[in-house]
C-alpha cells in the first residue's frame, strides 16, 4: 500500500522534536503486522469460545510489537524459536495464517499436519523452527541451532524468544551459557509479561532478573519498553547487526503486560481490573497508530489495518470451519524411520 | 579385519564417519582429552576442536542445543560420560529430540546419536552403574541399540550416526577393554537384525550388551550338562528382532531372557508377553527371565556382586527349565 499522508500534520511532525530520520514507512508495516497478530489471536479465541479449536491456546494480546519487532528484523533464513505463547511470533516470520488457523482447529492442511496444535506451530520453509510446550526447553534449542550455523559457516543467526517464567529453569543458565562459551550467533528475547501462568513473575524472581542474570554470563543486555516499537525495532536491528557481524550472543529484555488471561479461558481474576485498564492505555497497537498519525499518515489506512486484518482472519476461520480431519493414517506417520510404530499395540 | 577393544571400533566407525561426512561432528565433556573413557582419544587431533568439541556441564544443553544443531543440518554425536546422567536431559531426549518430527508434522528429522556409557562398572555404586535401556524402549520416535562386540559397536556405531532418527546408543562401560575382530571396511549393521552367537537345540537365551557374555558363558556350562543353549544377541532394542526369537523358539521352545537391568519392568517382560502372545503353543515350558532385583547398586564389591545375574545364576533356572518341561 502506497503511504497516503495528511498534509499539515506531516509538517507539524517534521518539524517537532521526534526523530526526523523515523522510518515511517517501516512503521506502517509493523502498524500493519501487529493488526493482523492481535486479529488472528482474536480470531483464535473465538473459535476457542466456540468449541472449535479444543487444546489451550495462549494469546499475545498486548505483546505484538515485540513478534513484529523481533521477527521481522529476521530473514527468511534466520531461526526462530518460540514459545507457547508464539502464534504472533511465527505469523511475524512470515507463516502462513491460514494453515495455522487450520492448525490450532487441527484440520487437515494443518502446518503441522495437526499433530501439534497451537503449542507446537512451526513453519521450516520460513525458518521458525517451533513453538514449545514445554517452558524454557527452546532456548537450548536456539543455542544448537546457532551452534549448526556456526558449524556450517553461514551468515544467518538464531532467534529465542521465551517468558520472563522461563529465566527460572535450568535450561536459561544452560544454554545462555552454551552461546556464551561457544560465541555463537543467537539473539535471546525475553518477553517479561508480569506473569507466569497465574503467578506474579517476579514473586518466584530472586535477584534482579533475566537481564543481569544475562550480564552475569558475559551477555551484553539491553532493556526495552516492549509496548513500544519503535524501541524494539531498533535495538533489535542494532543487536542482529552486532551478532551478524560476529559478535556473539545478545539479550533483550522487553517490558510488556499480558492483556488477556493465561489461555484464552482463563479469567485471569487474580489480577485488580484496574491493573488491566491502566495497562490498556499502554496497548502497543494504539502507541504505534498514535504516532503514525502524528507523522501525518492518513487515519483511515490506519483504520483500514485493523479492519483489513479482522477480515482477513475472520475469512481464515470460516475456511477453516469447513475442513475436514486429517487423515487417519497420518497418526502412524514421522515417528521414525526404524520400526513399525503399529506392532504390538491393540 | 583388525583386532580391536570395543572402546577402539567405536572410534574408528566414529572417525569414519566424520572423514565421509563433514556435518558429523561429537559433543560433551572431557572429549578434547579423549573422554573419560578414552573412547575420543586422538580425535581431536584429526578433527580439530569444533568438530570433537568440549562442553560445559551441561547435561540438558549438551542434549538440547544438540537437538537444535540437529534440527538445523548437522548430524551431532552426543556424549553423555555415564548414562546415569542423561537424566538430567530427559525432557530433551524425550519431549524434544524424539517427538520433533511427529508434533511438527514431518518438517523436520532429528538425526542425533545419544552415547550412554551404562552398566555395572566395579564399585562405582548407584548413580554410576544403571542400565536404563529398557525405559527409551518405551519413547516413540528413538531407536535404541546396545552392542556386545568390537565389530557390533562398529557396525553399529556408523548406522547410528547415518540414521535420520534420534538413537539412544547405549556402551556398556564393563566391555571397553574387551576385544575382537573388526571389519576394516565400511560396515553398516542394520537395526533390528539380532546374531546368533551360538546355534542349539534346547533352549533359547535372549541377552544384549555386556550380558551377552554372561549369556555365552552359561551356555558353555550348560553344555557340559548335555543341555545345547540358543543364544541370541539382539543387538537392537527398538526395533527388535521378534523374527529370530520366534524362529528360535518355534525349534527350542523354551526362552530364557537375561538382563543386567532390573527385571521388573525390564526389556525381558517385553519379549517374554510378546513371545507369550504369539507364540504360546510352541511353549513347553513358561517364559522365564534372569534379571536384577529392584535395589539400588552397591558400592561394597560383595554388595555389588549380590544383584549381579551370573553364569550360574542362568545355568540354574535352564536346567530347571528344562527338568520340569514335557
Ligand atoms: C517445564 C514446564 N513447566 C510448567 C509448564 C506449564 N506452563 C505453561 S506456560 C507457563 C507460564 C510461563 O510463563 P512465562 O515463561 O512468563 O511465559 P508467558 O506465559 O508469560 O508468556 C507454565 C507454568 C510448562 N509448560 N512447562
Ligand atoms: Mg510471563
Amino acid at each position: 500500500m502506497v503511504l497516503r499522508y495528511d498534509v499539515i500534520a506531516k509538517e507539524i511532525f517534521l518539524s517537532s522534536s521526534i526523530p526526523l530520520n523515523l522510518d515511517i514507512e517501516r512503521y506502517f508495516n509493523h502498524h500493519k503486522m501487529m493488526n493482523r497478530i492481535r486479529a488472528f489471536e482474536e480470531t483464535a479465541a473465538t473459535a476457542n469460545a466456540d468449541g472449535l479449536v479444543l487444546g489451550a491456546i495462549h494469546l499475545s494480546i498486548g505483546q505484538e510489537a515485540i513478534a513484529s519487532g523481533v521477527c521481522q528484523n529476521l530473514e527468511k533464513d534466520d531461526f526462530l524459536l518460540s514459545t507457547h505463547r508464539g502464534h504472533g511470533h511465527t505469523l511475524a516470520k512470515g507463516a502462513n495464517p491460514q494453515s495455522m488457523m487450520l492448525e490450532l482447529l487441527g484440520r487437515r492442511g494443518g502446518i503441522c499436519k495437526g499433530k501439534g496444535g497451537s503449542m507446537h506451530i512451526a513453519d521450516f520453509s520460513v525458518g521458525m523452527l517451533g513453538a514449545n510446550g514445554v517452558v524454557s526447553a527452546n532456548i537450548n534449542i536456539a543455542s544448537g541451532a546457532a551452534h549448526a550455523i556456526k558449524l556450517k559457516g553461514g551468515n544467518n543467526i538464531s532467534c529465542c524468544i521465551f517468558g520472563d517464567g522461563a529465566i527460572n529453569r535450568g535450561p536459561f543458565l544452560e544454554g545462555l551459557n552454551w552461546a556464551g562459551v561457544f560465541k555463537l550467533p543467537v539473539l535471546f528475547v525475553c518477553e517479561k509479561n508480569g506473569f507466569a501462568s497465574t503467578t506474579v513473575t517476579e514473586a518466584m524472581t530472586s535477584g534482579e532478573g533475566g537481564k543481569q542474570r544475562a550480564q552475569s554470563l558475559g551477555i551484553p543486555a539491553e532493556e526495552v519498553d516492549g509496548n513500544d516499537i519503535v524501541e524494539v525495532d531498533e535495538c533489535v536491528r542494532q543487536n542482529i547487526e552486532e551478532i551478524r557481524s560476529g559478535g556473539g550472543p545478545r539479550f533483550i529484555l522487553c517490558n510488556t503486560y499480558r492483556l488477556h488471561g493465561h489461555t484464552a479461558s482463563d479469567p485471569a481474576l487474580y489480577r485488580e481490573q484496574k491493573d488491566v485498564d491502566e495497562a490498556w492505555r499502554n496497548d502497543p497497537i494504539s502507541k504505534c497508530r498514535d504516532l503514525l498519525k502524528n507523522a501525518g499518515v492518513l487515519d483511515e489506512d490506519l483504520e483500514g489495518h485493523q479492519t483489513d486484518a479482522l477480515s482477513e482472519m475472520r475469512a481464515i476461520y470460516d475456511e477453516a470451519k469447513q475442513a475436514p480431519w486429517p487423515e487417519l493414517q497420518l497418526a502412524y506417520e514421522d515417528v521414525q524411520d526404524s520400526g513399525d510404530p503399529r506392532e504390538e499395540a491393540f | 579385519m583388525t583386532v580391536m577393544t570395543y572402546a577402539d571400533a567405536a572410534k574408528a566407525a566414529l572417525a569414519e564417519e566424520m572423514r565421509r561426512d563433514p556435518l558429523v561432528w561429537a559433543v560433551g565433556e572431557d572429549l578434547g582429552r579423549g573422554g573419560v573413557f578414552g573412547q575420543y582419544k586422538g580425535l581431536v587431533e584429526e578433527f580439530g576442536s569444533e568438530r570433537i568439541s568440549d562442553a560445559p556441564i551441561s547435561e540438558a544443553a549438551i542434549m538440547g542445543a544438540s537437538v537444535g544443531a540437529a534440527m538445523a543440518g548437522t548430524r551431532p554425536v552426543v556424549e553423555m560420560r555415564f548414562a546415569d546422567f542423561a537424566l538430567c536431559a530427559v525432557d530433551e531426549l524425550v519431549n524434544q529430540a524424539a517427538k520433533a518430527r511427529y508434533m511438527l508434522g514431518g518438517q523436520t528429522n532429528v538425526p542425533m546419536v545419544i552415547r550412554e556409557p551404562m552398566g555395572i562398572w566395579r564399585s562405582s555404586a548407584a548413580q554410576h552403574s544403571q542400565s536404563l535401556e529398557s525405559w527409551y524402549t518405551h519413547i516413540p520416535g528413538l531407536v535404541v541399540v546396545v552392542p556386545s562386540t568390537p565389530a557390533d559397536n562398529k557396525g553399529l556405531l556408523k548406522s547410528a550416526i547415518r540414521s535420520d532418527d534420534p538413537v539412544v546408543y547405549l556402551e556398556h562401560k564393563n566391555i571397553w577393554g574387551i576385544k575382537g575382530e573388526v571389519p576394516d571396511e565400511d560396515i553398516l549393521l542394520p537395526f533390528g537384525k539380532a546374531r546368533i552367537e551360538r546355534e542349539g537345540a534346547d533352549i533359547s537365551i535372549v541377552s544384549w550388551s555386556a550380558q551377552l557374555h554372561v549369556a555365552s558363558e552359561a551356555a558353555e556350562n550348560l553344555q557340559t550338562k548335555g543341555i545345547s543353549a540358543e543364544v541370541i544377541d539382539l543387538r537392537t532394542l527398538w526395533p527388535w528382532d521378534k523374527e529370530a526369537v520366534f524362529s528360535s523358539v518355534e525349534k527350542t521352545g523354551r526362552l530364557l531372557v537375561t538382563h543386567e537391568s532390573v527385571s521388573v519392568g525390564g526389556f525381558g517382560a517385553e519379549i517374554a508377553a510378546t513371545v507369550s502372545e504369539h507364540m504360546f503353543k510352541a511353549l513347553k515350558h513358561p517364559v522365564r527371565r534372569c534379571a536384577a532385583p529392584r535395589v539400588p547398586i552397591s558400592y561394597a564389591p560383595p554388595l555389588e556382586d549380590m544383584i549381579r545375574v551370573t553364569a550360574t545364576n542362568i545355568v540354574d533356572v535352564a536346567t530347571i527349565m528344562m527338568d520340569s518341561g514335557n
